[in-house]
């Protein structure tokens, strides 16, 4: 049972102020949803989301799944009939989870971490290295071992780390941006 | 022996494709009485109906049978083709061949054609009995009875008057304005009610062509279209309005305090009293239910201090007759007694469970807090408001099935309007669903929703108090998940019920109400503002829950009914009504009780009986009422009522002849 | 000969070498120079964006600022690297307050005033007519399902051009040099994108449903123009077909890859042998 009450107007709105979004329009009709490619990996559908934002429901909306499976491919945005880029409100959503720390034990998350940390590192990508790390740290460092092999037999896997010159400016985006992020939420 | 002609038609294939119509037309001239025949393509068309006007002449016809479709479509084309050929229209009967046999029976043709020739013969042995009928035609009282002095009524009464009749506004209220008076703003424009309606108000008061009743009822009403008689009864003010000059000093020293009727109930009104400051008469009444002068026989204080001498304890309630041409019924609504059916929300005991209404009242810088959103129970400012759409609406449970169509509309300015006066409020709406069926009404209720109105798709199942505030319990079916709000005020969008009296009023006047209780229209699409009985036209709420702009479109449309009536001296009836031989019947009543016309009554009559000559109370139909429905022929225990154009003997000769 | 400043993405050394190999030669017969940014680093992809709004934009930002000093056009060949390019230029070309913030970010000036463009469109600039003159080897006789994923064409307020819904592009380009396209309804179906290692049900599901939606239309071979959607597609086909018990066998070819086969490139140099579904069969009905 969920008790609706004090400040859920405020949690909207400051989701609405920070996505750009004018949350409260959306009146569930369940277009992002219907188009939504990971809905029925979802514990709350793309419109529950919006709706547990309008509702206040804060905790519930950033603890759940939902936000982590989110693919990212824009297609609520481009659909919805209120023009509300659902998809954006996502992002909000997950980076306030990550604020809150409610974001442990999300697969998503983990994956995001392990990717960033390998450009922070290097500049760009490592494929290899963000495989293996993924496979030791979700303790199944088998699971894509058929993927991998076929790729190194292919030579489409780069053994060693890129490396770009311009790496510590890199590190300062990642620096400031976290910086900057952190003070204004704070 | 007459000389009827048979005139089969093809309709095209309709017919045409599915059974042999020449061979119809050539059977059809072995049946008695049948002098001619033919068949042709289109019966309707130029040269079809030159066809029958010819055949008339050149074989000296005297009845005429269509053999095509059904009288709905072309009863009346073929009426006048009779009337260019010179026979009397009432002579053609029409089998309808199309519709009752080749439509429905297009896989088998040989029994479709043994149906069409025995249905022709059935209109052939009628043909033989037809008589010649004579439309009438009876004068018009030019002048019309509005029965309500809502925002319906008033727009009615205005447009009539403004056309140049006379109307008489007969408002049982100590003043008009009805409903609409009340409401705050109006979605979705939220323009001041009073504001746009005070001025109607006026403009019937001071019209000379309006004469106003108030505080007056419709008791009776006699006669038919165009010529209705209409009983009135003034119930007794105690107060002449002739010399009164609303001063205002009885109401000021009155020292009876009443729920006020006009704040629902949120505040007191005196015994004496003018229901609100801009009230049209604005003279008061006195209220005898509760003025101590007559509950405990004395008091007199209004009396006493009357500079005028207006107070008349004694005065009685007067009736009177009056003859208009045509009757608006206009009698609004009221709400859905929520307090008596839903003991969920607490058969009303918990005092911030309000309506929309009372709402309303609170919202109205005129009502009884200044425009203050406040809870009942204490004045506090309420932080936490919950609207409940739906009570007593889309429920069958509790007896209305229907949508009352208005309260998603209130609901949604409603919760605007609590967002926009009260800051930091929270707003939570349940709802069924939201029908913003109307002009700039979705727009409305997004404007809601952005001020930030949650709303949360279920029905609530509870309300209950706890501590000072008040617990709703709903579901989030869109979640799936159930909900509870802490509230400190409920408001209940409570539906839309025929207003008291409706049932009373129509029999009264003969009308028809639907399933609901609300005045039945003639038909739903093509005649929404007439009622089934002649003359009698309907306006607004009375006939359906519907919001401002449609109740006002239809007052408008109800006058400019009532206005094509009155503009003509005189109106032709239909000469297919229902007769009685007055010399064998016995005046047992049984037709009047069954005709929902009212068209019969029951009178003394100087009558024949052999050759004996005797005053006897006998049925007679008054052929401005008769619809022609045929009720009182199969009433009547003695067979002596006959529906012209439909005669027994008629009717008998064309089943044996179907039968045969 | 057109100059572009080229951004190849990280995937291009690595998992989407074929798209790489097959872009360089096709540009090169196009008449398209490729200039690489010097020292160009991760645009962030989907988790740039998912972990910080700031991040999702310098990152991006900083390539923008050197192909502007470059002063050329900006071409990228992944879909994802493309949309996170145009958003971040969109987006702070729109706030002033932005561009500040992204000096300070960056540490450097921020400029982002060339175009970006797709491969595609950069391909599509070049002209039906020059693409024609260069076709050797018409792809007549092949159906081709365009598969444009959803980065190429959404969000539809920032991605604009194609139509989101019914996007063409593609479909113009193989039909100009004589393939056939379907017109099928899973052009802009999500393939599930970056949720290939997180939730692998998810990519499953949506890969199996696009190709199926392909075989009904019985195309021959899928053509994409995003290394993401093409992971997907192609090197987990096989999955698919253990997860469901299908038996898919759809190639998925990058739409350079197939241009250059009409322009009669060799296929080990268009990098046709990298595939996990084989082509071979397909690339011997063109060749």
């Amino acid at each position: 049972m969920l008790v609706l009450s004090g400040r859920g107007q405020e949690f909207a709105n400051r989701v609405s102020l920070e996505s750009g979004q004018p949350v409260q329009q959306c009146y569930q009709c369940g277009k992002c949803t219907a188009g939504c490619p990971a809905a029925s990996f979802m514990d709350y559908a793309p419109h529950q989301v919006i709706h547990l934002v309008q509702l206040g429901l804060e905790e519930v909306v950033l603890s759940c799944r939902a936000i982590w499976v989110c693919t990212s491919c824009y297609t609520c945005t481009a659909r919805c009939p209120c023009r509300i880029e659902v998809a954006r409100i996502m992002d909000i959503l997950r980076a306030r989870a990550r604020r809150k720390g409610l974001h442990r034990g999300q697969r998503a998350a983990l994956f995001a971490d392990l990717f960033l940390d390998s450009v922070r590192r290097h500049g760009r990508l490592h494929e290899l290295e963000l495989g293996a790390r993924w496979g030791l740290s979700t303790g199944q460092p088998w699971r894509e071992a058929d993927l991998a092999a076929g790729l190194v037999a292919k030579r489409k896997l780069r053994l060693r780390p890129p490396r770009i010159k311009g790496v510590e400016e890199v590190r300062r985006i990642f620096r400031e941006a976290a910086r900057l992020e952190e003070g204004e939420h704070g | 022996m007459r000389r009827i002609g048979v005139f089969c038609c093809w309709c095209g294939s309709n017919i045409g494709g599915v059974i042999d119509v020449p061979r119809l037309a050539m059977e059809a001239l072995n049946l008695p009485a049948v002098a001619f025949s033919t068949d042709y393509k289109y019966m309707c068309s130029e040269p079809g109906q030159e066809l029958i006007v010819r055949a008339v002449a050149e074989h000296r016809l005297d009845g005429v049978v269509v053999a095509a479709c059904s009288p709905r479509i072309h009863e009346a084309t073929f009426r006048q083709t009779l009337e260019r050929a010179g026979l009397n229209p009432y002579l053609l009967v029409m089998a309808n061949v199309r519709e009752h046999c080749t439509w429905v029976h297009p896989d088998d043709p040989e029994r479709a054609f043994a149906k069409a020739l025995a249905l022709v013969r059935g209109a052939a042995a009628k043909a033989a009995r037809t008589e010649p009928l004579a439309a009438g035609t009876l004068p018009v009282t030019r002048r019309a009875l509005v029965i309500g002095g809502g925002i319906a009524g008033i727009q009615a009464a205005l447009d009539i008057a403004d056309a140049g009749f006379e109307v008489l506004l007969v408002e049982r209220e100590p003043t008009i304005g009805g409903k609409m008076v009340l409401l705050d703003k109006t979605f979705p424009t939220l323009d001041c009610s009073a504001c746009i309606s005070t001025p109607k108000m006026v403009a019937v008061a001071q019209h000379p062509r309006i004469r106003l009743f108030t505080y007056a009822e419709v008791v009776g009403l006699k006669g038919f279209l165009g010529n209705f008689e209409v009983t009135i009864r003034q119930k007794a003010r105690s107060v002449d309005h002739g010399k009164c000059t609303g001063c205002g000093a009885c109401w000021a020293k009155c020292p009876a305090r009443v729920p006020n009727e006009y704040n629902l109930g949120l505040d007191r009104r005196k015994a004496i009293y003018v229901p609100f400051p801009q009230a049209v008469p604005n003279k008061p009444v006195i209220d005898r239910r509760h003025c101590r002068q007559f509950t405990r026989g004395r008091c007199g204080v209004c009396q006493k201090v009357c500079p005028v001498g207006a107070i008349d304890y004694a005065e009685e309630d007067r009736e009177w007759q009056e003859r208009v041409g045509a009757v608006v019924v206009a009698t609004g609504f009221d709400l859905f007694e929520w307090a008596e059916a839903y003991g969920e929300y607490g058969y009303g005991r918990y005092p911030d469970v309000i309506t929309g209404l009372q709402f309303e009242r609170l919202a109205n810088a005129a009502g009884p807090t200044g425009g203050k959103i406040v809870r009942p129970s204490d004045g506090a400012v309420p932080r936490t408001v919950v609207f409940v759409q739906c009570v007593g609406s889309r429920d069958e449970a509790k007896g209305r099935e229907y949508c009352s169509r208005v309260c998603c509309m209130y609901t949604a300015k409603h919760a605007w309007q609590v967002l926009e006066k009260i800051p930091e409020a929270e707003v939570f709406v349940f709802y069924i669903d939201v029908r913003t069926a109307g002009k700039a009404y979705e727009e409305f209720y997004v404007r809601a929703r952005r001020a930030g109105a949650h709303y949360i798709r279920g029905r609530v199942a509870r309300i209950y108090p706890e501590g000072n505030r008040l617990r709703v319990v709903g579901t989030d079916t869109l979640l799936g998940r159930p909900v509870e709000v802490p509230a400190d005020l409920v408001v209940l969008a409570t539906g839309m019920v025929p207003a008291a009296g409706s049932g009373e009023l129509a029999r009264i006047l003969g009308c028809g109400l639907d399933k609901d209780g609300f005045f039945q229209e003639a038909h739903p699409k093509l005649r929404p503002v007439e009622a089934g009985t002649a003359g009698i036209f309907l306006a607004g709420t009375c006939q359906g829950p519907k919001d401002i702009p449609d109740t006002v479109a239809q007052g408008s449309a109800a006058a400019a009914k009532v206005v094509g009536l009155l503009v003509r001296e005189e109106i032709a009836y239909e000469p297919t009504v229902a007769m009685v031989d007055q010399t064998r019947c016995t005046g047992c009543g049984k037709c009047r009780a069954v005709c929902p016309f009212k068209a019969i009554e029951l009178v003394t009559r100087q009558v024949r009986a052999g050759t004996a000559v005797a005053e006897r109370v006998v049925a007679e139909v008054n052929p401005g009422l008769c619809a022609g429905c045929g009720n009182c022929t199969v009433a009547c225990p003695s067979g002596v009522i006959d529906l012209k154009g439909f005669t027994n003997e008629q009717l008998l000769a064309e089943v044996d002849a179907l039968c045969l | 000969m057109v100059r572009y400043a080229y951004y190849p993405g990280c995937v291009a050394e690595g998992s989407g070498r074929e798209y790489e190999m097959a872009n360089r030669a096709v540009a090169a017969r196009l008449g398209l120079e490729l200039v690489e940014i010097e020292d160009w680093n991760c645009c962030g992809a989907t988790p740039g964006h998912n972990t910080g709004h700031l991040l999702g934009l310098a990152l991006p930002a900083r390539n923008l600022a050197l192909a502007s000093g470059m002063g050329l056009d900006l071409v990228a060949p992944c879909a994802a690297c493309y949309n996170r390019l145009v958003t971040a230029q969109r987006e702070i070309a729109c706030d002033p307050e932005l561009q500040v913030l992204m000096g300070r970010l960056l540490g450097r000036d921020y400029h982002g005033d060339r175009r970006v463009l797709s491969m595609v469109e950069a391909v599509a600039a070049v002209g039906a007519e020059r693409m024609k003159a260069l076709t050797v080897r018409p792809l007549e006789g092949i159906t081709v399902a365009c598969y444009y994923g959803c980065l190429l064409v959404r969000p539809p307020a920032v991605i604009r051009g194609d139509d989101p819904e019914d996007p063409r592009l593609l479909d113009d380009l193989l039909r100009g040099v004589g393939a056939t396209t379907v017109d099928w309804a899973h052009k802009t179906e999500c393939c599930g994108a970056a949720q290939a290692l997180p939730h692998e049900e998810v990519v499953l599901s949506r890969v199996r449903r696009i190709l199926e939606a392909a075989v009904t239309f019985r195309a021959d071979c899928i053509a994409t123009a995003c290394p993401l959607c093409h992971a997907n597609l192609d090197q987990r086909q096989a999955r698919v077909n253990r997860r469901f018990g299908t038996d898919y066998r759809m190639p998925v070819l990058y739409f350079t890859q197939l241009l250059g086969l009409a322009f009669g490139l060799n296929p080990g140099e268009l990098g046709l042998g990298l595939h996990f579904v084989p082509t071979a069969e397909l690339v011997r009905r063109i060749a």
